[in-house]
């Protein structure tokens, strides 16, 4: 009896018991051999402010967390949506034609590893004219450009996988070309597509970190650089803590999505 | 009565590494209106290649197809192709794979009567209660019913079927037969099936063709079936010349269809095995490199 109810809540107590770990860890850690380490309740004393008032805005640099998440958020859905809506057609050009993909593929594989890091520079660069909006436009085309990678092979490797059938099917009926895209090929890529996606995602948010780090715009990613130049070590943690938390929620969302597709 | 459908020297060659490779090779057949006309023969014979050239979704390299007085390219909504795999989109109901073909064909139709359409070939192949589930929901069977409800929806000239129900129980596949059948016979539509099924050929043709095997497939022999009709199978069955010719078919698949010759049968040189073969195994990997201490 007692057994059967501790089993039930394994789902919560050993993930506890990770943490627990970890906390104890990093308790060690900051006790013996990385002195500058704030410990964990240190951290959080100083961190608290941000947490629990996590929309205050005191300053420009000097925000809760969730309205510093807020202004990450907002500019990786504008990359992100802009990562999609590049990325899907180059995806279907492609996953059907194999003269584009001769073409253009060598360029993608060679793009494709280059950092975030890498990047911004560049998109800076690239928009210079703009004065005021550079790091926004920079930080953008930075999001865009890495996260759109598993979205373009994503789908390409589902427009491949079009089961032949399906296109028979719409050889038979005549279906026109539009007709064929809309009605037969997205629906059967849409798996495909929506695992690009999520992997995008993931990227989107990796890479909003770095570009704010670099421009120093509010949010979490210039938050985190700000106080390590101000030598609040407990708000990195803090930032690092919230990044990952951000991040999980937003692959797990993503899921969901992906599921529902996935069955259809 | 004239002839309807006129495949004429068609043949089919794919070029390969090797050179050119003859699948089919100057295939004649001549099908009259309303006739049911089956294709037998051994698997990858190119019966199949017939089927689908005739559809459109398979070019023609030489020879050529009239149907209805006008040659045939490409693939089009004039036939109404019944897939061996059902063939539907996961994503729409069964009432949507059927209207997908409907409103092609019948745009000129008001929805309502688009409706009305669907609606009926869907109910006539047994699937009014499941007509607004999707092809996940459905076994295998109902799904080749839409498949076969989505071919007559669209009143094609000529009925192209290959291998219908080659995937399903044999209990399913007569009830599919008979389904088949009696909108055959309402809907007087011209057909071509294939099949490796001499009983399904017997019960639902007019006439059989024998495909000799590939490579350079061709037709070895035909056969008139003249069991009366509306036909049932037990009728069928029963019928004197039932099991003549299907011996006969039976007889041509076993004989006749080889006309090529085929790998000498004499066995490989050292069998059977006296038993030595066995004993030269190498050692073991382990037993090999401990010998080397």
């Amino acid at each position: 009896m007692n057994q059967s109810v501790l089993k039930k809540l394994d789902w919560l107590l050993l993930p506890l018991i990770g943490v627990g770990v970890v906390l104890l860890l990093w308790q060690i850690s900051c006790a013996t051999w990385a002195k500058e380490l704030p410990s964990p309740a240190k951290t959080w004393a100083t961190s608290k402010d941000y947490v629990l008032k996590p929309f205050e805005k005191r300053g420009e640099m000097d925000q809760g967390i969730l309205r510093f998440t807020w202004y990450s958020l907002t500019l990786v859905a504008k990359g992100y949506a802009l990562a999609l809506i590049i990325g899907t057609p180059i995806g279907f050009f492609l996953g059907l034609s194999k003269t584009f993909t001769k073409t253009f593929d060598p360029i993608i594989q060679v793009l494709r590893p280059v950092s975030p890091l890498a990047w911004l520079p560049l998109g800076l660069v690239l928009f210079l004219s703009a004065g005021k909006n550079a790091s926004e436009l920079g930080a953008l085309f930075t999001i865009a450009i890495c996260a759109m990678w598993p979205t373009v092979l994503n789908t390409a490797v589902g427009v491949r996988a079009i089961p032949q059938d399906y296109l028979n099917v719409a050889k038979v009926l005549k279906l026109s070309r539009t007709k064929t895209l809309f009605k037969v090929m997205i629906p059967a890529t849409l798996p495909y597509m929506f695992t690009g996606f999520r992997l995008s995602l993931g990227i989107a948010w990796l890479v909003i970190v770095a570009a704010e780090m670099l421009t120093g715009r509010p949010g979490v990613g210039g938050f985190l650089w700000q106080e390590y130049n101000a030598l609040i070590y407990e708000h990195i943690i803090l930032c690092i803590i919230t990044i990952g938390v951000v991040g999980f929620v937003l692959d797990r969302l993503m899921s969901v999505v992906e599921r529902r597709f996935k069955t259809a | 009565m004239s002839d309807y459908c006129e495949l004429s020297n068609l043949t089919k060659i794919y070029p390969t590494p090797k050179g050119p490779a003859v699948i089919v090779k100057d295939f004649n057949l001549r099908i009259k209106k309303g006739e049911f006309v089956t294709l037998i023969g051994h698997s990858g014979c190119g019966k199949s290649t017939v089927l689908s050239m005739l559809a459109g979704l398979n070019e023609i390299t030489g020879g050529g197809i009239i149907l209805a007085g006008k040659e045939l390219s490409g693939a089009g909504p004039d036939r109404g192709v019944v897939f061996q795999s059902p063939s539907l989109l996961p994503w729409l109901t069964a009432f949507e794979n059927v209207m997908l073909g409907v409103d092609q064909v019948f745009f000129t139709a008001s929805k309502e009567e688009r409706h009305q359409i669907v609606e009926y070939y869907l109910t006539v192949v047994g699937l009014g209660d499941a007509m607004h589930k999707r092809p996940a929901e459905l076994s295998q069977g109902m799904r080749q019913r839409v498949g076969i409800a989505r071919a007559f929806a669209l009143r094609p000239k000529m009925l192209l079927l290959d291998e219908p129900f080659g995937m399903l129980d044999s209990l399913t596949r007569f009830e599919l037969q008979q389904v088949l059948i009696e909108l055959w016979r309402k809907n007087k539509i011209t057909a071509l099936m294939v099949t490796h099924d001499v009983d399904e050929a017997l019960f639902l043709s007019d006439r059989i063709v024998c495909m000799t095997d590939g490579p350079e497939a061709e037709v070895g022999d035909i056969l008139e079936v003249n069991f009366p009709r509306p036909r049932e199978r037990k009728a069928v069955m029963e019928h004197p010349d039932y099991y003549k010719l299907r011996e006969h078919l039976i007889e041509f698949l076993e004989v006749h269809a080889h006309k090529h010759k085929r790998v000498p049968t004499t066995p490989p040189e050292n069998w059977p095995p006296d038993g030595t073969m066995f004993l030269k195994r190498p050692k073991p990997m382990l037993e090999a490199v401990l010998n080397l201490f």
